[in-house]
């Protein structure tokens, strides 16, 4: 095995342990979200490994970092007791969940079975210049939608947060 | 077996090592430096002698307290979450010594001769080193944030809440007022960043980013170092830890070496966002006189008086009140931050024309 393997089966096993502790640690819900850190941190090392070292930095800072610290910011102003999560809630979502689940693992294995081989990196692969460009020229229109969202999100959130304007 | 011997005894190696070694022993070093400095230059500003005691002019006095803090009792709130209680303050100083990795300090050297090539004087070379030092970072939230939650305070959970709520909204306008600098620099590399502030105009203003598309160069200095104090939670944005109101804050509930760690992170986040500033917007180790070599003496100068005017708003400023500090960054730096950047963009492109 190389260097680049060892890695890795070693950042794989950790985004796969830390992601079963964010699902099974659901009367702690600190610790799943800390637990969803770590999967992203064992994600971004996986990135780097495949050479998309911009794509690894902003997920560590904006999923690893931001996103998660959000999460606790609110985990701790509820302060959710442990009767939120009680059996029987939830029923059909749980089980939505697993159909969805489970279609996606089939999809995974079925394409992993007949993988064709990786084409050659190309010079620059994975730099800011190349997904800058990526981004605005073949997948503008993909950036727009996504920021459509994002701010009809913020807007949804202000109203919701705010029904009275002063 | 050989292979990996010679690895570590070529110089490459070794001088990475060397070099690791020595930015980790600094940063420590700073971190005494500038407890001894803050205490003497908030004893010059407030009329005072400060430590005087221990040492010729107290200067050793840094050692004292870190051995008095070694011998103070570890206390653990009986509720607190354990694992976490010990997890925060090791990821708070983890993350700001971590932070500095990617941060050049001097000019590319074959150290007198005994590299095959020059080598720059950093830890890692990343050619995203900006957004790395970002992301690690933004790890260092956690452990304010764990800190508060697990000490099972209310005063600690306050300060937590408040240190994630403003870390994240400076982060923004943190991050805004550097894209404007590496849209002039044209790369996300701390190295190539500071080289391309290499020389000067009408041979005198060095070309440093800081005087670069005047003003929107300066504007962004501004709005970067505002948000790099806001970032470090020093006053006048200490909420975290605003001892009128939540006796300590996030470190409430710690002593003995836990808390020392805290108050270590501070100051080497300190350090690092003044050697970050250093690189971005006053030319790095670049400075006249000095030659190309010694840059490194340029770096220090600049870092110093930076972490120097850091000192002197602490200790003359107020601070502020929570909802102004909100206000400041989402009202004021954000939307002057997007507008240096709509700025910047038009003068790059009447400047430099449309490229690809």
């Amino acid at each position: 095995m190389t260097a680049q393997q060892v890695l890795f089966y070693l950042f794989g096993a950790f985004a796969i342990v830390s992601a079963l502790g964010m699902v099974l640690n659901v009367r702690n819900t600190v610790a799943a979200a800390l637990s969803l850190v770590v999967t992203m941190i064992a994600l971004a090392g996986i990135y780097v490994l495949l050479e998309a070292h911009l794509v690894a930095a902003i997920q560590v800072m904006v999923y690893g970092g931001a996103i998660v610290v959000l999460f606790l910011f609110v985990v701790m102003l509820l302060n959710l007791r442990s009767d939120a999560f009680a059996p029987g809630r939830g029923r059909l979502q749980k089980l939505a969940g697993a159909l969805l689940g489970i279609a996606l693992l089939a999809q995974i294995v079925r394409s992993s079975v007949a993988l064709p081989e990786a084409p050659p990196v190309p010079p620059g692969f994975g730099g800011y210049r190349q997904l800058g460009i990526a981004l605005y020229t073949d997948y503008v229109l993909l950036v727009e939608i996504a920021s459509l969202l994002l701010t009809a999100a913020i807007v949804g959130a202000l109203i919701l947060a705010k029904r009275k304007i002063d | 077996m050989a292979g990996v011997l010679d690895w570590l005894t070529a110089p490459q190696t070794l001088f990475f090592l060397g070099v690791t070694f020595t930015v980790f022993l600094a940063l420590q070093i700073s971190a005494a430096v500038m407890v001894y400095a803050e205490r003497k230059v908030s004893a010059f500003m407030q009329q005072r002698y400060g430590p005087y005691l221990v040492g010729p002019k107290g200067v050793l006095q840094p050692i004292a307290d870190i051995v008095k803090l070694v011998f103070k009792e570890d206390l653990k709130p009986k509720a607190a979450d354990t694992l976490l209680f010990a997890a925060a303050p090791v990821i708070s100083a983890m993350a700001a010594i971590a932070a500095f990795a990617p941060v050049p300090f001097g000019a590319a050297t074959t150290f007198f001769g005994l590299l095959p090539e020059p080598m720059p004087l950093m830890v890692a070379d990343i050619n995203v080193a900006v957004l790395v030092i970002f992301a690690i970072t933004s790890m260092g939230v956690y452990g304010i944030v764990l800190a508060g939650w697990s000490s099972n305070s209310k005063y600690a959970l306050l300060g937590g809440l408040r240190s994630s709520a403003q870390m994240i909204s400076y982060e923004l306008a943190y991050g805004m007022a550097l894209a404007t600098i590496v849209m002039i620099a044209g790369s996300l590399s701390l190295r190539e960043i500071v080289d391309a502030q290499t020389g000067y105009y009408f041979g005198v203003i060095p070309r440093w980013n800081i005087f670069v598309v005047f003003p929107t160069g300066l504007i962004a200095f501004l709005i970067f170092s505002t948000a790099g104090i806001a970032e470090t939670n020093r006053a006048p944005f200490d909420f975290p830890e605003a001892e009128q109101e939540l006796v300590a804050g996030y470190h409430t509930e710690y002593s003995s070496m836990r808390f020392a760690l805290f108050f270590l992170a501070e100051y080497i986040n300190m350090v690092t966002v003044a050697a970050v500033v250093t690189n971005l917007f006053l030319g790095g180790w670049h400075g006249p006189l000095l030659p190309e070599a010694y840059g490194w003496i340029w770096f220090l100068i600049k870092l110093s008086t930076l972490c120097f005017g850091y000192l002197w708003l602490r200790w003359t400023l107020p601070r502020f009140r929570y909802d102004q500090v909100m206000d400041l960054c989402w009202k004021i730096l954000l939307p002057l931050s997007i507008a240096n950047i709509l700025v910047t963009g038009f003068v790059l492109l009447l400047v430099r024309g449309a490229t690809q």
